[in-house]
């Protein structure tokens, strides 16, 4: 699984990191993690609001950070 | 299972409402008790004279913080559960092919409901000007916004009524529309970044507000009121002391002397102060409470605090990565300008 990170490295980008990381964790998921701070990069996922989910090159998430449990029931379907 | 599910819903739903409602009566009886207990504590228990320049000092920073602390708490509660119903991305379907003027005032109008912080005014602009979405309408989303916010409503309303209140978000309207029609007229499209127009928009537009309860739109209510005061209070507490020691301190006329009604150079020099002053809302109108008893105009004042709001240094640096230098000098000076006029405006009717 791949998961990216959108955002230009505020605060949210790093927390949003933190809880989609432990959630792969919890779930025992592999995943390769990867941060996109590039603002033309972020737009063409056509998201308006940071920072943003990426799996699989699949937007799952934007505008607000989620609690570890939000990310675990986002990834546990994709991860099948 | 409906027979399982329907009564811990009505409990679920009997716990959510009913600790609203305990929670709005709790608000007001502290709204109420604000004032008659710091009279009692500080005039009575302490025994300072609320008419000498400490005990009136004393008595406005106590007292205002807290009811300005109520304020916000209040309103930006009740914003964000509406809001929570509104997305930049139904935003800007709303706003794809609409034409300018009828696009502009739209625009405006969704810059206040939308959901929406300056952190995003990067990728939001990108999102906007590639999907189609003109230039101007654009800029008068970007400038409604910051301009017509919350915060501010809820300290104006607070502090001085209704009136101003209107007076401060109508202003604010007209400001955004004619500023983004002004640079719509003049097609400076060739003073964005190239790669704006050339981001390729990918990837299906997910819909955040989607499955949304009402319990979780009261949560996204309480985390935003915290998350707000949180970035405010330093700012609010250096504004409210600021506005303590000109209350209590000040002499009664120095202020009015300088930046009065008689001036004809108040307004805009308290545009050109306001502009590059980095500040919110909340730092500047106890500092504008203050003045106000101090004799300056609402104009005037009103300038001040849309000038601090509207634009700042560590925006404007952000956009940069979308627009030239000389589309942010046109984007500042036109705000500006319809923030000087609109001063001068209220001066003159008022």
């Amino acid at each position: 699984m791949n998961i990216k990170i959108l955002g230009s490295g505020c605060n949210n980008c790093i927390n949003l990191e933190k809880a989609a990381k432990q959630a792969a964790a919890e779930l025992g998921i592999e995943a390769t993690f990867e941060k996109v701070t590039d603002y033309a990069d972020i737009a063409s996922y056509n998201i308006m609001r940071t920072p943003g989910l990426v799996v699989d090159e699949q937007v799952v998430l934007s505008g607000r950070v989620p609690t570890v449990s939000q990310v675990k029931e986002i990834l546990a379907p994709l991860a099948v | 299972m409906t027979t399982a599910t329907a009564p811990s819903a009505r409990r679920q739903a009997v716990r959510r409402w009913g600790g609203l409602a305990l929670a709005t009566a709790a608000w007001w009886a502290l709204y109420l008790a604000n004032e008659p207990f710091w009279n009692w504590l500080i005039g009575g228990v302490i025994g300072l004279d609320l008419n000498s320049r400490l005990g009136s000092g004393v008595h406005f920073f106590f007292f205002d913080t807290v009811k300005i602390a109520l304020l916000l708490i209040g309103i930006i509660f009740l914003v964000t559960v509406l809001r929570s119903f509104m997305t930049v991305e139904r935003t800007r379907a709303l706003l794809g092919g609409k034409r300018e003027g009828v696009g502009n005032v739209m625009a405006a109008g969704l810059g206040v409901v939308t959901p929406f912080c300056s952190c995003s005014a990067v990728p939001a602009f990108i999102g906007f000007v590639a999907s189609g979405v003109p230039l101007g309408v654009t800029m008068s989303f970007l400038i409604a916004s910051p301009l017509v916010n919350e915060v501010a409503i809820a300290l104006l309303l607070g502090l001085f009524g209704p009136g101003p209140t209107l007076m401060y978000v109508g202003a604010g309207l007209v400001i955004a529309i004619v500023a983004g029609m002004v640079i719509g007229r003049l097609k400076l499209e060739r003073w964005v970044e190239p790669f704006v127009f050339e981001t390729k928009l990918r990837g299906q537009v997910i819909n955040s507000t989607v499955g949304l309860t009402w319990d979780d739109r009261i949560q996204m209510g309480i985390e935003e009121v915290i998350s707000i005061l949180r970035g405010i209070w330093p700012y609010l507490l250096v504004g409210i002391g600021l506005g303590a020691a000109i209350h209590g301190w000040a002499p009664e006329d120095f202020f009015a002397t300088y930046a009065g009604p008689d001036n004809p150079f108040a307004v805009l020099i308290a545009v050109l102060v306001g502009v590059p002053l980095y500040s919110n809302a909340a730092g500047i109108l106890p500092i504008v409470d203050a003045l106000y008893a101090k004799g300056l105009p609402m104009g005037t004042l009103l300038a001040f605090m849309m000038a601090t709001v509207a634009l700042s240094v560590p925006e404007m640096i952000l956009l940069r990565r979308v627009l030239k230098p000389k589309l942010i000098a046109v984007f500042v000076s036109i705000t500006a300008l319809g923030i000087v006029a609109v001063g001068y405006l209220f001066n003159a009717v008022l």
